[in-house]
């Protein structure tokens, strides 16, 4: 696009303001905002940072509206409004990573590791995660192990043989499953296996346990792995399956040795994806494994902690060493959550299928 | 839609042929339970949502037998009393502000980052960009949760003052303090939570539109805003409004942020700025740990209610996006 004026803007081209018009209303609107509310009393950087905002969207709106005639005024303020769109998200990132940095390490040790908070008082400068991240790693394991098998079955179904009202039903209570609360599938495992099932294995006392929080996320897990696996599976060439029912291979063998093996990788990285999901769960391990303090290898008795409910019950303690707990605990679980997560990405690039 | 034309199985096909014929037997035994297996775990999923209804109805009853006040209407909760007295009508009312503010903050900035990356910036610097939204997605809600009560609550508060020296007029500014956990803050907070998922959403919804209606908005001479409102934003509708819904969904049900961030307070007010705001969700979660078995089950109702609303929230989000999909499908 030419910059050149036409002459008397009476041409073809409308005027139009020079390239670096931004930068200097930008600079001006933040020059002229600090002076407005450097005064004493006025201050704050939030604020000449609103005023700026303010003055910039004000200046070009109205620079340009003289110069280049409202529609490109108008343009102008909208390209501006969606990069502060951008801007707007990045900022509460940004000071959750700073937070997590500052205060998260400031506990986060090999002793914060190791130990649990088994006879540490609230007021104690002491106590550790060991047993929320080996709560956190059961469950977690446990709730994949029920989830996988079913949920990729669930997604063949869906694939090669879901035909007919059966299987749109089911594609469609798949999606609105997605979007069940984890509070809900918290409260549908305390009714069902807490307070009906367990009373049953454990002479009519309903107990808390670290299986009934692994089955909580199973129920949130299942739709997000049957889903992601369905779209990979399609995603398997048809002459592929075709070639193989040519050399006379049965259809399950089919599955099995070929679609399967084909769309792996991002089979594994939906898992991935659902299980770093699981692991940031608090309300359902709240409600069906209630927590402890003290280190609980056994899931199926006993209550269990898990890191999310760890950071939830520390940010609860009015102690001055518990925001400390909470916090370690918190850069723990998001270093757990964001290593699988990447690690899932990563791996989703390498998968051969092209979305 | 290659597969569609392997709906016949090997074991269907007719096996009269040639060479005697497909063998029988064992294997196709396998490949009978192989499918019965797949329908089993397809089904699954079924069973599951009829299963969360029917355990919670059965859960909730005892208590809403004993409650000796209006379910829906009764705003307070003491449940664990004799006779107990408990109602769902201030946490339904704080479930739904916080969420429709929520909303309200997320969306503009959710459709404006959708649009940033799929019509203002190159595609390869919007793949990076787009991976900071997904990051964002990936924190626990009990961090967000944290991070708000502890380093949000402080800018909210100053903004809560500004707000009520400066428009205290609005009912809705009329809280004079102290400002601490509030709708304002809870809102905040879930606001952010839900940004990227109406983010991921829109922007599918955006990149969708037919390329041939942008060229030729562009092509009559409109600038790239008028080309989003003539050309992008009418196509995606349908699409926005079912994103804005799945959205809704999520923020209806969140838990431990709310529980976190917001008074806990039970009464029907539109003050935004003062201490108090209380959710279904979070209300569960506050009262679960002190619960007596009729407290119990008196949870588990309002998570009936809860269930239903999303069930709700949800079922009409799919039901449009399928719409949609059914349409774009026949136009191609």
């Amino acid at each position: 696009m030419s910059r050149t004026l036409a002459p008397g803007g009476a041409g073809l081209r409308t005027r139009r303001l020079p390239a670096w018009t931004p930068v200097g209303v930008g600079a001006a609107a933040v020059l002229l905002a600090y002076l407005v509310t450097a005064v004493p009393g006025a201050g704050g950087p939030v604020r000449t940072g609103v005023v700026a905002s303010l003055l910039f969207v004000l200046g070009l709106g109205v620079l340009s509206r003289v110069v280049e005639g409202g529609r490109v005024a108008r343009n102008r303020i909208a390209t501006t409004l969606v990069y502060a769109a951008f801007g707007l998200a990045l900022a509460p990132l940004l000071s959750i990573t700073v937070t997590l940095l500052s205060k998260g390490t400031e506990r986060l040790n090999g002793y914060f590791l190791s130990v649990s908070m088994h006879n540490v008082g609230a007021f104690d400068d002491a106590g550790g995660a060991y047993h929320a991240i080996m709560g956190t790693l059961e469950q977690a394991g446990i709730a994949t192990l029920i989830t996988v098998p079913l949920g990729v079955l669930g997604a063949v179904y869906l694939v090669e043989y879901g035909r007919g009202p059966l299987a749109t039903l089911i594609r469609f209570f798949v999606d609105v499953m997605t979007g069940v609360p984890s509070i809900v599938a918290g409260l549908f495992v305390l009714a069902f296996w807490v307070l009906i099932i367990s009373p049953m294995l454990n002479n009519g006392r309903p107990e808390y346990s670290g299986f009934a929080a692994a089955l909580a996320l199973a129920v949130l897990m299942l739709p997000t792995v049957v889903r992601s696996t369905e779209e990979m599976l399609r995603l398997v060439p048809g002459p592929l399956r075709e070639g193989a029912y040519a050399l006379g291979i049965p259809k399950w063998r089919t599955i099995m040795r070929i679609v399967l093996p084909t769309a792996a990788p991002g089979i594994v990285t939906g898992i991935m994806l659902s299980v770093a999901r699981a692991c940031g769960e608090t309300a359902p391990v709240l409600l069906v494994a209630f927590g402890t303090d003290s280190i609980n290898l056994d899931p199926f008795s006993g209550g269990q902690m898990s890191l999310s409910l760890y950071v939830y019950q520390q940010a609860g303690v009015a102690s001055k060493y518990a925001p400390g707990r909470a916090w370690a605990g918190a850069l723990t679980l998001v270093v757990l959550v964001l290593t699988l997560t990447v690690a899932a990405k990563l791996l989703a690039r390498r998968s051969k299928l092209a979305r | 839609m290659s597969q569609r034309s392997l709906t016949t199985t090997p074991a269907d096909a007719p096996t009269t042929g040639g060479g005697g014929g497909l063998p029988r037997g064992r294997r196709f035994g396998v490949e009978r339970v192989f499918r019965g297996l797949a329908t089993v775990a397809g089904s699954t999923i079924l069973v599951i949502i009829v299963a969360i209804a029917i355990f919670l109805i059965v859960k909730a009853l005892p208590a809403l037998r004993a409650n000796s006040e209006n379910f829906f209407t009764f705003p307070s909760w003491f449940a664990d009393s004799s006779p107990p007295r408990f109602g769902i009508a201030a946490i339904a009312f704080g479930t739904v502000i916080t969420s429709a503010l929520a909303m309200l903050l997320a969306v503009p900035v959710a459709v404006g980052i959708a649009l940033c990356l799929t019509h203002y910036t190159h595609r390869r610097i919007a793949t990076t960009l787009g991976f900071f939204i997904d990051l964002l997605a990936a924190v626990p809600s009990v961090v967000f949760g944290l991070w708000g009560r502890d380093y949000l609550a402080g800018p909210v508060a100053d903004l809560s003052a500004w707000l009520h020296a400066n428009l205290g007029w609005i009912p809705l500014f009329g809280g004079a303090g102290p400002y601490g956990r509030s709708i304002l803050l809870g809102s905040i907070v879930l606001a952010i939570m839900v940004l990227p998922i109406v983010t991921a959403l829109t922007r599918e919804v955006f990149l969708q539109t037919p390329e041939e209606n942008e060229e030729a908005a562009l092509a009559l001479g409109a600038t790239r805003w008028e080309m989003i409102r003539t050309a992008v934003l009418p196509y995606g509708r349908p699409g926005i409004i079912a994103s804005v819904m799945l959205g809704l969904g999520r923020a209806l049900g969140e838990t431990i942020a709310l529980a976190l961030t917001l008074g806990a307070v039970y009464n029907v007010s539109f003050d935004l700025l003062g201490t108090g705001g209380n959710t279904i969700a979070a209300n569960i979660a506050l009262r679960f740990g002190e619960a007596n078995p009729i407290g119990r089950s008196a949870l588990i109702a309002s998570g009936l209610v809860l269930f239903a609303i999303t069930l709700v929230v949800n079922m009409t989000a799919r039901l449009i996006i399928y719409r949609r999909r059914e349409f774009v499908g026949s136009a191609a």
